[in-house]
């Protein structure tokens, strides 16, 4: 190409068609409409595609799983940094989903796709009536109390012997077919996901912003922080809730161990590995930790250790997140202008 | 007693303790409507405790609080905003992360903006991104500049001092109570405010001004307060105030008032 420097420049994509404020474009060609709707595309077409790509049903149902995490890790994103409430209670989501999954399909005989969403909306509403007490506390506090949902709803099952005690509620029907379990719960993540994306750039998603920033000043401001908060957690537990109910009709059983630390835990170390804020980065992080996980199975015991290798090394190396960091460097493209 | 002359808002006999310590000692005041009180006393002497009891972010150990008659005591801060009866915070309490615009936003998507259409009434009409910006022009903001859309922890504090008042006027106020809007303002910056605060006295919003700068809020109080000690010594215009013998031994000290009154 001979083109001088006289004649062209380079120019970043985004500075043209970025207005003043945040989340808003000006489109001028089908170029710049397909630099914007590039990632979005590949991140759709590639979650729709997953299911087609796996080698085995064993690789299909950990992509099934990464989706149950990624619901909650998006969640915790969501709870943590849009409205400052770090939520360890992603375990305790999980369980109220499943058992009132559970409960559906084997008391009242719902077929799955009837119960799931009914488990949702009622494991929401429960999880955020008992989170209510919880809501004054702040940051580290309101994950300490969260932290202990989960515990103290296993103990209590296993305890009173109630809901299937320790042996949980067998017998749920699974999915009609496995294409479907799949499909299914990866529309409803994508859903979900652009969903939030949208909520968060709304005036009720400013005011759960503003909440994290100052909610002494929300409260000058005429505004029910507390209101707020429990709309944020209910939201929150939404997706928790829908994950475990779907997660029980996988394992087409429901049990104490839903209320296990991993469904707390691991969407946390996604969300750091992701990318915190971006509500993507925590779905990316889930597609790397959970294979990993189970890619690792081959080492035995030495599992664990090479599992925190991979965590120390994203978090030295790319502390930031891979979505960040990936948003950044796309954000740098540039191209060559005529002056 | 003429319909005018009925207080919008009387605090009655009101007491707050902080475990042992009296910071309250059964302070009675009132303000008419449309007039600027002042409230003025030595550091630690319950300015801002005076305002977080009337405007609910703290719980009144004993008294009344009543706006227009109705007792507003024990109510949440949110409900009392919404009343009508908004304040500022002496430590600015801006949402640091978001663009100065946004701001006015979250007052604007409140429940009495939404009925009211906040501050001239716009709220109802365009969308809250393009009134809060109208709002942030009137009370200082360089429309056409960058200013309003700069990431709020980068504005410097006269900025800051105004986005505290904007958040009030947004949800359209009968009363704002000032924690000390002056401190921390350039000269030129305080210079600016006066005629703004005085506009706004125009407008029929009652106001009390907590301060430290006496000069400024001589020249737009009507009545101004003492407070000493968590209780009330004195109340009247700026002259009775500063030529009673109780408020100089508390506060100035005799050569200071000579000083502020060779200047008011």
């Amino acid at each position: 190409m001979n083109v001088t420097t006289e004649q062209m420049r380079r120019e970043r994509i985004d500075r043209g068609i970025k207005v003043r404020s945040d989340g808003l474009y000006a489109l001028m060609s089908w170029r710049e409409l397909s630099y914007l709707m590039t990632p979005r595309t590949i991140l759709i077409v590639g979650m729709l595609c997953l299911p087609l790509l796996m080698p085995g049903a064993y690789w299909q149902r950990v992509m099934s799983i990464v989706c149950i995490y990624a619901f909650l890790a998006v969640g915790f994103d969501f709870l943590a940094h849009y409205v400052g409430l770090v939520s360890l209670g992603g375990a305790f989501f999980i369980g109220v989903g499943g058992y009132f999954s559970a409960i559906l399909n084997t008391t009242f005989g719902l077929p799955p796709l009837v119960a799931i969403p009914m488990a949702t909306i009622a494991g929401a509403v429960l999880s955020t009536i008992l989170l209510l007490p919880c809501l004054p506390l702040r940051g580290v506090y309101f994950a300490i109390v969260t932290l202990m949902y989960p515990l103290f709803a296993a103990r209590l099952i296993e305890a009173f012997d109630m809901l299937g005690g320790t042996d949980g509620i067998m017998g749920l029907d699974s999915f009609p077919n496995p294409m479907l379990e799949q499909y299914f719960i990866i529309g409803m993540l994508l859903m979900m996901l652009f969903a939030m994306r949208r909520l968060v750039n709304t005036d009720l998603g400013l005011v759960f912003r503003a909440v994290k920033d100052n909610d002494q000043a929300v409260r000058a401001s005429a505004m029910n922080v507390t209101f707020y908060k429990a709309l944020a957690v209910f939201i929150g537990s939404l997706m928790g809730c829908l994950a475990g109910a779907c997660l029980a009709h996988i394992y087409m059983w429901s049990g104490i161990s839903q209320f296990a630390l991993d469904f707390s835990i691991l969407p946390i170390a996604a969300t750091v590995i992701g990318g915190s804020g971006t509500l993507v980065g925590p779905l990316i992080g889930c597609l790397i930790l959970v294979p990993a996980s189970e890619l690792l199975r081959d080492f035995g015991t030495l599992r664990i250790a090479f599992y925190s290798l991979i965590l120390v090394g994203f978090i030295v190396f790319r502390s930031d997140g891979i979505m960040s960091w990936g948003q950044r460097k796309y954000e740098q493209f540039e191209r060559w202008k005529k002056i | 007693m003429t319909g005018t002359d009925i207080p919008i808002l009387e605090v009655s006999e009101v007491t707050k303790t902080f475990g042992g310590i009296i910071a309250l000692n059964g302070i009675s005041f009132h303000v008419k409507p449309g007039e600027i009180l002042g409230i003025i006393g030595p550091n630690g002497s319950g300015k801002t405790t005076v305002v977080n009891c009337i405007t609910g972010f703290i719980k009144t150990t004993a008294g009344d609080v009543r706006f227009k008659g109705r007792r507003i005591t024990g109510k949440p801060p949110h409900k009392i905003a919404a009343m009508g009866i908004t304040r500022t915070f002496q430590i600015m309490r801006p949402y640091y992360s978001l663009p100065a615009y946004k701001n006015l936003v979250i007052p604007l998507f409140s429940p009495r903006a939404r009925k009211t259409g906040g501050w001239r009434g716009g709220g109802k009409l365009g969308d809250r991104d393009t009134v809060s910006i109208d709002i942030l022009e009137e009370i200082g903001f360089e429309r056409d500049s960058y200013v309003p859309y700069k990431i709020t922890g980068t504005l410097p504090t006269g900025y800051l001092k105004r986005l505290e008042l904007a958040r009030c006027l947004a949800l359209k106020p009968e009363v704002i109570i000032c924690d000390e809007v002056f401190s921390g303002l350039s000269m030129s910056e305080i210079a600016s405010m006066v005629p703004l605060i005085e506009r706004l006295k125009m407008e029929g919003i009652t106001l009390v001004m907590i301060e430290h700068r006496l000069r400024e809020l001589f020249q737009v109080a009507d009545r101004v307060m003492v407070l000493n000690f968590g209780e009330k010594l004195v109340e009247g215009t700026a002259t009775e105030v500063m030529a009673d013998e109780r408020v100089k031994a508390a506060y100035f000290g005799s050569e200071q008032v000579e000083e502020v009154m060779k200047h008011a």
